[in-house]
């Protein structure tokens, strides 16, 4: 029962059917998965599969861009996303990490208060607490503890994406999805994110996409493929890397031989 | 040998310089003229204003003026004598001791003896009075009794309208500017930004027109004064006048913003007005400083539509239905009048360099901002 983790989790993201559009065009269809809490759900693939558009769909980004739209359905604890009428409050529920960090031109400290401090938050003491607590979550807090108020954006780019990842991490969210984090990370860095990484899985649901099939492999417990717009299949990691694959091209993508 | 010579010889067929090498060396020469001579003239009208405006301040001369010749009668200066030197009166003279000689010529050096020391002593005159110059309202410099160079009316009078016009050019031009960089798509986006570069085309004489045939009757009419040129309509054409450039200059500020900054943000669960208040504009604050210190340069710079639209009269206004007069306006209207090399003439260049001096500063710290942009 142990290797099904998820099974034994209440779902946390349903999406049925779901199809991307940019202008017309096609990037992103027949996605079809459910994500438990408590779960890392890997999605891997090449460039250009519709990986980011999918992480951006759920989010809803598609509000802000006229050029985006979808089709199907997601639903965030059992809520249709579309039918959510305060979108910023479906967002705050949802972390995002980008694959290039994003240090915003503000202190380390006022880039993890942000969100906090949208949401209303205006005590110091309050606000200190939650940095404190997302920069340690993060791995974060002994580097940079005594330089809060230096800017974001003069950390080393591996700090930069823990602090990313704790800015994410401020809003307390009840899933966190993470865009090809380590693009612009050194492998060492890579590891505390991933360790950072399984102990959040104990809290909430975590989406990670990857380009890196080695990683979805230390991480996820179950595992996507995407490949050139379409879901080519979702298992257990651990069935996918032990050739239990029903579909070819998988096991052509986890061996290398193309992607 | 034989070998040698002919290597050689194929290096000196390649080494030929052919058409593409002339066409660059004389491009090179061509823009190199073209820079040098831009600077070169820019040096010379900075030298020109400079030597005329400098004379001014410190130009001093001697004359015979009214005090002296009021000094003259309280020593008893015989009414002959007095008669007979008032052909010197107004004549300037480059030091005493010629204006000294010139009344000897007329009266005689023994009769001009005991006048000596009034004439040398109190005929000096300076036109330009650094206090007077920055402290007094009066411009009067066609004055026949005693030309008066004070520039506070005009420097409050383009001040106020400077002011007024960036009160509204402000709020308009950040408006536009976040509306077209952050909320208009597409076409609409494409389209606004073609029409406030067309607006910032508008030449300055038809703003003037504008305030003049239009804004002026609106003004006696909506507030029921007695003349409509005044600082409130010089700086709504102002304002309208400097938005569209501030809009532009602006807009790039924001376009610079990266949009990874903006989705991280969106990501969050910001809302639109966070995204922009919380992130965006500070993060263009730069470019958004400059953009408004450029409005005031421009606005401080404007001739024509102030011109028109000011009133042109000399005065420290009180309320905002005062006409005035600016700075540049004077020198425009002015200086066609004034005579070569009199004071009038040089008073006006030396105007041009407080102008200058102000713009410049405006314009270089606007600069200075820009480029801590680029540094960050």
């Amino acid at each position: 029962m142990d290797s099904l983790p998820h099974k034994n989790n209440p779902v946390k993201l349903e999406v049925s059917d779901v199809a991307v559009r940019y202008d017309g065009r096609t990037v992103l269809s027949g996605v079809t998965f459910d994500v438990h809490e408590h779960e890392i759900f890997g999605i891997i693939g090449p460039a250009n599969s519709g990986k980011t558009s999918f992480l951006k769909t759920v989010n809803r980004m598609d509000i802000f861009n006229p050029a985006m739209s979808f089709t199907g359905r997601i639903r965030f604890n059992g809520k249709d996303i579309r039918k959510w009428r305060n979108v910023y409050s479906l967002r705050k529920r949802i972390g995002v990490v980008f694959p290039l960090p994003v240090g915003l031109p503000l202190t380390v400290y006022e880039n993890v208060a942000l969100a906090p401090r949208l949401a209303g938050v205006t005590r110091r003491v309050e606000l200190d607490i939650i940095v404190e607590r997302c920069l340690a979550r993060a791995a974060l807090w002994d580097e940079v503890k005594d330089r809060l108020d230096s800017l974001g954006s003069l950390l080393s780019g591996g700090q930069q994406q823990r602090l990313t990842i704790a800015r994410a991490l401020s809003q307390d969210p009840e899933m966190l999805m993470l865009d090809e984090f380590s693009i612009a990370v050194d492998p060492v860095t890579t590891m505390r994110i991933e360790d950072v990484l399984k102990e959040l899985k104990k809290e909430m649901s975590i989406i990670l996409v990857t380009n890196l099939v080695q990683q979805a492999r230390r991480l996820a417990d179950r595992t996507a493929l995407f490949l050139n717009g379409e879901v080519v299949e979702v298992g257990l990691t651990d069935d996918l890397f032990s050739g239990l694959v029903q579909d070819q091209r998988t096991q052509d993508y986890l061996d290398g031989r193309f992607g | 040998m034989g070998q040698a010579d002919s290597t050689s010889a194929t290096c000196n067929t390649d080494d030929r310089r052919n058409l593409a090498w002339f066409i660059d060396k004389a491009v090179q020469v061509l823009v190199f003229i073209a820079g040098i001579s831009a600077i070169v003239f820019i040096i010379g009208i900075f030298v020109f204003i400079t030597k005329e405006g400098v004379g001014f301040i410190l130009k001093s001369n001697y004359a015979l003026s009214e005090s002296v010749f009021n000094l003259l009668e309280d020593q008893k200066m015989p009414e002959d004598q007095l008669d007979a030197i008032t052909v010197l009166e107004g004549k300037k003279f480059s030091t005493a001791e010629d204006l000294l000689k010139a009344v000897e010529g007329i009266i005689g050096v023994e009769a001009a003896g005991p006048y000596k020391e009034v004439l040398i002593e109190k005929s000096h005159d300076q036109p330009f009075h650094v206090k007077s110059f920055f402290t007094s309202p009066k411009w009067a410099p066609t004055s026949e009794i005693k030309p008066v160079y004070g520039t506070l009316a005009l420097m409050v009078g383009t001040a106020s309208v400077t002011g007024l016009a960036m009160l509204i050019a402000i709020p308009f031009s950040l408006g536009a500017a976040i509306y077209i960089g952050e909320f208009a798509t597409g076409r609409k986006r494409e389209f606004l930004k073609i029409l406030v570069e067309l607006l910032a085309a508008i030449p300055s004489v038809v703003w003037g027109f504008v305030g003049l045939s239009m804004l002026n009757p609106l003004i006696i009419k909506l507030f029921n004064v007695p003349i409509g040129l005044n600082v409130l309509n010089a700086g709504v054409i102002l304002g309208l006048m400097a938005a569209p450039i501030m809009t532009t200059i602006a807009e790039d500020a924001l376009k610079a913003v990266p949009d990874r900054y903006r989705e991280a943000a969106e990501a969050m669960g910001a809302t639109r007005w966070q995204i922009i208040f919380k992130v965006v504009v500070p993060a263009a604050r730069h470019g958004l400083v400059a953009a408004v210190l450029l409005g005031v340069g421009r606005g401080f710079g404007e001739t024509m539509a102030v011109l028109m639209a000011t009133g042109h009269s000399i005065n420290l206004p009180t309320s905002i239905f005062d006409s005035v007069r600016a700075m540049t306006a004077t020198i425009a209207a002015e200086l066609g009048e004034a005579a070569v090399g009199s004071d009038h003439y040089r008073a006006l260049f030396t105007l041009g360099i407080l102008l200058f001096l102000i713009t410049f500063m405006i314009n270089l710290s606007a600069d200075l901002i820009l480029r801590g942009v680029r540094k960050e």
